[in-house]
């Protein structure tokens, strides 16, 4: 088997080994570690999991599909905190005060169309002006942090709407909403990137810039839809999990844009664009989220979490570029 | 003498654009604030931007040479940790050459994944972001460092003492300047980054060890980093473990603001202390007039993008992108 | 045949680039079902004519008609649209897709909603495989097959649209001879449905055997156009060669010195196998060979970019070993290499800096560097080579390409080399600075360096070298003095046409440098 075969067997297959080894390990040492009676395995445990992976998760396939498509966002944290204000706030507004609980769906719309707007700016200006999406979205996560700060100045946004908590706790087939909000995002987003005419044309923009503008595609307008889905999401990640909590501080969703980051690049999507998979950024989410709990689990502290997913990240870093090595005939550049 | 084409101006608008909206925004405040160019305001200015400053120009450093550094915050955070902590325990004389030789270790680190493995910088730092964090988080056991007796000894002297009117840490910011600035523009060392970052394949093909260049400059900002921390810790005499976190997006804020190109290769030392500088002044400028800090977040966002959309329309010879 | 209307039409078609004339009132007519070869040496303007065919340049003067209407192209698309496809030799696939979204790039079949219509992808993109009769699936990810099958979705793109000519650039150079004649069917498929074919090749073998027509370009001019079956090699060489092949050869003589540089049976990895040769001070060695056949990469072995997998390399007789460039400049060995914008120079970087750049660290001055020594230095080579910049601050990729290559010499010719290897001396540049680059290295050898200059031009290599080393597929095939070679002995030489007599000079040469230890 040639080495590059040999990568895409284990990057397609590394993150669900990698899940594994997390299960096992943590329900072993959990046995001598664990201060809780409960198993590591616990069922109750597990669909906690998937809920707590929401919000990071449904950001995270919007990621995937910027970064399959060569460019990168940063500014998802501070556009989750704006559209979370927007969200709780909009229920607020006198405008919408004769509409009852109707007031709910108009909120979540009007927060998922501020996500929308804000990728949708970061979107044109990559397109337009040729600016690097990095130094882009740098920008914009001042920004639109500064719009959050703005709003509400430095105090948290509150709205409890108990229609819209129960809404968010409730259990349907034994998930949560917000597992059936990641789950039901990472099938579209899967369909967007492997089904849609959008979706082939974005991986060959990644993967070939050159050859897919000889090819007629058009960047900018690919480029710019895939913004504003990953700003949408970000708005739908806020409304998921802001639902149940109700209450938003203008510093929420700082670093997510990391976390987010780790997760896509666990999946094993390319930096350089081009490739990656829904399915395997849905494996790396659920892997942090894992190690988040499991080390929980057995009595470690977040430090340990941070310095183990960072050290992790490089390690997968380097086996990747264990695998690819080229052969010693090599030109040493 | 030649008549000035609209190339020319527009040229001219692009290279020197950051001293021209540096020099508007000064203008602009003074007239709303007459306060704004007290002697006063303005040391304070800088006093504020030096810790942001002196990081900026170890990462200067890194980005010429192509690469990125987002770790530089929780570098930051890991050096005003352990120097507070050691303070306490060896005293500082034995603290703070501690905390450097401690933090150019993770600086090497990081320089030998990515000069010596080739490994992305961008990820590569992410990473060390997470892990130097809980480093920092296990070192202090999650609690505020605190140096017990604040009186008895002379460690504030980096961040509150004066030298001749003027204060250390603006003193120390100028020093590393000059130094890093001459190094960079003067010294062979210098010349080597320029061209590791300009063209690496060519760098090579003409005898320059790239992975040594490369590792020198995560030296070089780790350096600075530690040289923060101190001056951190020394100005507080007590932190949170959380200090430098998002200062790696400021810095880099500054450093592109300043004109260097994340593609490697160009930038100085002079433009990223102007860029730190517009920070500093737009943020104090606008809080002079009256407005709240996060003023400054959006007029930043601003700022960068029209800076960088500049340099790059200079270069193509166009403002709008010819993508499709 | 000359009754018929030709498919495609190129009218007096000029175009210039600052400094260069790249295309002097260039003419062709292609005609429905033939296959007409363009030939020419490397700058004879082959490329530059089919950028303009596919309006990526648009010329100054002439026109292009295809069928019977005059038409402006303004990309490869609009090209395509007109049905003008163009198979080029560097590959631009994305490797991460599969063969059916590759050859369908840009123009995937659409059902409602925006899906891609999956069953009219395949059956289509099926259809033109069993065409091409290769042994892969619709489905496979391109980036997993092999680079010939590669070049074959490449051509199959050429299949998708109802196409008049079809451009072939040097497709046989990553092919097997079995792929090739795949290939050849394919494109004698394309013929007898009456597209008319332009194929780009150096190879004469392949030429005689499937071309109609031969159109020859010589320094950007219409040399004139040959019927293949009434015409063979030797007019068609001389047809691009053009110049008096006795004033192009080197008839210079002088002292040679001692042996610099010998290579004994050296091999990397495949790349090539058992080199072994000698260069004197005071001679210029020329390699000849085609693209790939490893003179390349035998010069960045020398130059401690690669790690041989066995042989000796001596210097001055003494045995050496080379780890990287650092290693070969502090022993006296300078490479200007193939491609000078991306391994020569930094672009944004001064004339200057790029020109010291090797030597920055012994040009001090105290802890810094001695700009007036590096200016100095820059004057020097400035006047020397005759480089023609504003000054030492301009920024290198503002040059020209025959300055640029000056600075890149001048570079090298600054750490007082005692072995210089030129890599592709001329590529790219114009006539003029062109001879002027030819003299500078056989005025270099005149004192006393030991020079080997490695080209794809055979006028070049006769030009300059005393002796010539000739290289097919990793091997020396056979080394030929100036005065025995013959340009047929040359191309058969490196067609891989007498293997037998290439170990017997091998053995030659080695037995003469031993004399000399």
């Amino acid at each position: 088997m040639t080495p590059g075969k040999l990568s895409t067997y284990l990057k397609n297959g590394a993150i669900w080994g990698f899940i594994l080894l997390e299960l096992i390990f943590f329900t072993v040492a959990g046995q001598f570690l664990s201060l809780s009676e409960n198993a590591f395995m616990d069922a109750g445990n597990m669909l906690l999991l998937f809920k707590q992976s929401a919000p990071i998760g449904i950001i995270a396939m919007g990621m995937t599909i910027v970064m399959v498509n060569g460019n990168i966002d940063l500014s998802v944290g501070a556009t989750y905190a704006l559209s979370a204000v927007v969200l709780l706030d909009a229920m607020t507004w006198p405008v919408f005060g004769g509409l009852g609980d109707w007031v709910i769906p108009v909120a979540c719309l009007l927060a998922v169309l501020t996500g929308t707007v804000l990728g949708a700016i970061n979107g044109l200006i990559v397109w337009k002006t040729g600016v690097d999406a990095f130094i882009v979205t740098l920008g914009a996560m001042l920004g639109y942090r500064g719009l959050v700060f703005m709003y509400n100045g430095e105090q948290p946004t509150s709205h409890l709407n108990w229609t819209l908590v129960d809404f968010a706790e409730a259990q349907f087939l034994g998930l949560h909403t917000a597992t059936w909000v990641l789950l039901l995002v990472t099938a579209a987003i899967w369909f967007l990137m492997n089904k849609t005419v959008h979706g082939r044309n974005a991986h060959a923009i990644g993967d070939n810039r050159e050859a897919a503008v000889n090819a007629g595609i058009r960047v900018g307008p690919h480029m710019m839809i895939n913004f504003m889905i990953i700003g949408a999401l970000a708005a739908l990640s806020a409304v998921v999990f802001y639902a149940e909590t109700g209450s938003v501080n203008p510093n929420d969703g700082e670093l997510y844009e990391l976390w987010v980051i780790t997760a896509v690049v666990l999946g094993g999507t390319k930096l350089s664009g081009g490739a990656g998979s829904i399915i395997s950024t849905f494996g790396g989410v659920l892997a942090i989220q894992l190690l988040r709990k499991g080390l929980a689990h057995i009595g470690a502290d977040t430090s340990t979490v941070n310095l183990v997913i960072g050290l992790i990240l490089i390690a997968v870093l380097l086996l990747d570029r264990q695998l690819n090595v080229k052969g010693k005939e090599a030109l040493k550049i | 003498m030649a008549t000035l084409t609209k190339k020319d101006i527009g040229g001219f608008l692009a290279r020197q654009g950051i001293l021209l909206a540096f020099a508007l925004f000064m203008i602009g405040f003074t007239l709303a604030n007459g306060r704004f160019l007290d002697p006063d305001n303005v040391m304070g200015v800088i006093r504020s931007s030096a810790i942001l400053g002196v990081m900026a120009l170890g990462v200067t450093f890194v980005v010429i040479s192509g690469n990125l550094d987002l770790s530089v915050g929780s570098m930051m955070s890991f050096s005003t940790i352990v120097v507070l902590d050691l303070h306490d325990k060896l005293g500082p004389a034995l603290a703070i050459p501690a905390m450097f030789a401690m933090t150019l270790a993770l600086g090497a680190f990081i320089g030998f994944l990515v000069g010596y493995l080739r490994l992305n910088s961008l990820i590569v730092t992410l990473g060390m972001l997470s892990a130097i964090h809980g480093l920092t988080l296990t070192w202090s056991g999650g609690k505020n460092m605190d140096i017990a007796d604040k009186a008895g000894t002379w460690f504030d002297v980096f961040g509150r003492g004066e030298v001749l009117g003027i204060p250390v840490p603006i003193l120390m910011f100028l020093l590393l300047a000059v130094t890093l600035g001459t190094a960079l523009a003067k010294t062979p060392f210098g010349r080597k980054i320029y061209a590791v970052g300009g063209n690496g394949t060519a760098a090579t093909f003409s005898g320059i060890p790239r992975a040594r260049v490369v590792f020198s400059c995560y030296l070089v900002s780790a350096f600075c980093v530690a040289t923060a921390g101190l001056l951190q810790a020394s100005r507080s005499m007590g932190s949170q473990n959380t200090v430098g976190q998002g200062l790696e997006l400021e810095v880099l804020a500054a450093v592109i603001l300043g004109g260097a190109s994340l593609m490697g290769g160009s930038g100085t030392i002079f433009k990223t202390v102007i860029g730190v500088l517009i920070l500093g002044f737009i943020q104090n400028g606008l809080l002079l007039v009256g407005l709240p800090f996060y003023v400054q977040y959006v007029v930043t966002w601003v700022i960068i993008i029209l800076a960088v959309w500049l340099d790059i329309a200079a270069k193509r010879g166009r403002l709008w992108s010819p993508i499709a | 045949m000359t009754t018929q209307t030709p498919v495609l039409q190129l009218e007096g078609i000029v175009k210039t680039f600052p400094g260069v004339r790249a295309l002097d009132g260039v003419s062709l007519a292609i005609l429905p079902g033939e296959v007409h070869a363009l030939m020419g040496e490397n700058g004879a303007g082959k490329s530059t004519l089919m950028k303009v065919l596919g309006g990526i340049h648009q010329p100054d003067e002439g026109r292009i008609i295809v069928g019977k209407e005059p038409v402006a192209m303004s990309g490869p698309l609009d090209a395509k649209a007109k049905g003008i496809v163009f198979i080029h030799q560097e590959l631009s696939l994305a490797e991460e897709l599969s063969v059916a979204e590759n050859i369908y790039l840009g123009e995937l079949p659409e059902k409602r909603f925006g899906l891609v219509d999956w069953n009219e992808l395949y059956a289509r993109t099926n259809r033109i495989l069993e065409k091409l009769k290769v042994g892969f699936d619709a489905r496979t990810r391109v980036g997993d097959l092999s680079i010939a099958n590669q070049q074959m979705v490449e051509i199959a793109r050429a299949l998708t649209v109802d196409a008049k000519a079809v451009i072939f650039d040097e497709p046989t150079a990553s092919l097997t001879d079995a792929e090739k004649v795949v290939l050849f069917d394919v494109i004698a498929d394309l013929q007898s449905h009456g597209v008319g074919i332009i194929y780009i090749s150096h190879r004469m073998e392949e030429i005689f055997r499937i071309t109609d027509r031969i159109s020859v370009l010589r320094d950007g001019e219409y040399r004139g156009t040959l019927v293949t079956a009434e015409t063979d090699e030797e007019e068609v060489t001389q047809l691009m060669i053009g110049r008096s092949l006795d004033l192009s050869r080197n008839a210079v003589h002088h002292e040679l010195g001692e042996v610099a540089l010998e290579v004994r049976n050296l091999s990397c990895h495949g790349l090539f196998e058992d080199v072994s040769f000698a260069v004197r001070s005071g001679e210029v060695l020329g390699f000849y060979g085609l693209v790939g056949a490893g003179r390349t990469e035998i010069a960045e072995t020398l130059f401690g970019l690669r790690e041989p997998s066995a042989g000796t390399i001596h210097l001055n007789g003494e045995k050496v070993r080379i780890h990287s460039p650092a290693d070969a400049i502090a022993r006296g060995i300078s490479l200007v290499p193939e491609d000078r914008k991306a391994q020569g120079l930094v672009l944004g970087m001064n004339c200057r800096d790029n020109m010291t750049l090797p030597q920055v660290d012994d040009l001090k001055a105290g802890p810094f560097v001695a700009e007036g020594s590096e200016i100095a230095i820059f004057d020097q080579y400035r006047d020397k080579l005759d480089i023609r910049t504003p000054g030492w601050k301009q920024a290198v990729g503002n040059l020209s390409g025959g300055n640029q290559q000056k600075i890149v010499i001048g570079k090298w010719l600054a750490m007082r080399p005692s072995v210089l290897i030129v890599d592709e001396p001329t590529r790219g540049i114009d006539v003029g600075s062109k001879s002027e680059i030819h003299n500078l290295i056989r005025d270099l050898a005149a004192h006393g360096y030991a020079v080997i200059v490695i080209s794809s031009e055979m006028p070049e290599v006769l030009h300059v070298s005393d002796r010539i080393v000739a290289m097919y597929s990793g091997r020396v095939m056979q080394t030929f003095t100036s005065e025995e070679v013959t340009e047929d002995s040359l191309i058969q030489a490196i067609s891989g046409l007498t293997p037998g007599q290439a170990h017997q000079t091998d053995t030659t040469q080695l037995s003469e440098g031993k004399d000399i230890q």
